[in-house]
């Protein structure tokens, strides 16, 4: 019996970026998380309930008294994003080609990341569900209790 | 040889697999920026969000959520095939499975999401 020869790996920017292992666990690991978090998401805002119907800041306001709630979006915020900019961080290095341009994506990418992450994480943990000087009609009934 | 990312269902997948994956990102920066207006003001946040109750809205939703379980089922599968053998060797009816399941999902989902939307609730 022969034993096989060891195999070298290719270097090839094309099919494997910048050869990045720790960037295909990194997507393989959260993108298994993701599915927990994005399908649960989905079943209590599109399916539960009337659906998408029910979507309105009353709705909103009443997931977000839930400490659970706010962590579960704040993961999901911040896994959506790093898995979904891994991914077009990938695509940018398949397809931009040149000097200035693939410079320009992935700075735009970083920035655009970066802000988003910062928006979502302020938004949700200083989120007010019953603000002052609004119509009541459109703040949670819970709020009357307070 | 069988090659993972050329030829027939393997390559048609890695296609849809960057096309979800774009479309999602995408619809990930929009619905970020929508949801903060719940911080800023929640009448303009109620009047935003009252587009997404349309029909045009609810089309579109549906095919986000197709995207998604695509995205997801399909990665699912790279990860089988990457890391156990039978999978690789089994990576076409893989394929299949991720159809599948995608038609059964979207069976559940559609009629109650097109109720919701098209119901008048």
């Amino acid at each position: 019996m022969t034993t096989a020869p060891a195999l070298t790996p290719i270097p090839s920017r094309r099919t494997m970026g910048k050869a990045q292992p720790w960037s295909w666990m990194f997507q393989r690991l959260s993108g298994l998380i993701l599915i927990v978090l994005v399908f649960t998401h989905l079943i209590f805002n599109l399916v539960l309930g009337d659906g998408v119907s029910q979507i309105d800041f009353g709705f909103v306001a009443g997931k977000w008294a839930a400490p659970l709630w706010q962590w579960w979006d704040f993961a999901l915020l911040i896994l959506a994003l790093a898995h979904g900019g891994n991914g077009m961080r990938m695509i940018i290095e398949d397809y931009a080609h040149g000097r200035v341009m693939p410079h320009v994506l992935h700075w735009s990418l970083r920035i655009s990341l970066v802000a988003l992450a910062v928006l979502g994480t302020l938004v949700i943990f200083t989120f007010d569900p019953c603000p002052t000087g609004v119509d009541p009609s459109i703040i949670p009934s819970f709020c009357a209790d307070l | 040889m069988p090659t993972l990312y050329r030829g027939r269902e393997g390559m048609w997948m890695w296609v849809v697999h960057r096309a979800t994956g774009v479309a999602i990102f995408f619809f990930l920066l929009i619905h970020i920026l929508d949801t903060s207006l719940v911080r800023i003001s929640p009448e303009d946040y109620n009047y935003v969000i009252g587009s997404y109750h349309t029909p045009l809205y609810g089309i579109v939703e549906a095919g986000l959520v197709a995207a998604i379980i695509l995205h997801a089922f399909n990665g699912v599968r790279i990860i089988l095939v990457d890391r156990w053998t039978w999978a690789l060797r089994h990576q076409r009816m893989l394929t299949w499975i991720v159809w599948g399941i995608f038609v059964v999902l979207m069976a559940g989902f559609l009629p109650r999401h097109l109720m919701n939307v098209f119901g008048g609730a």
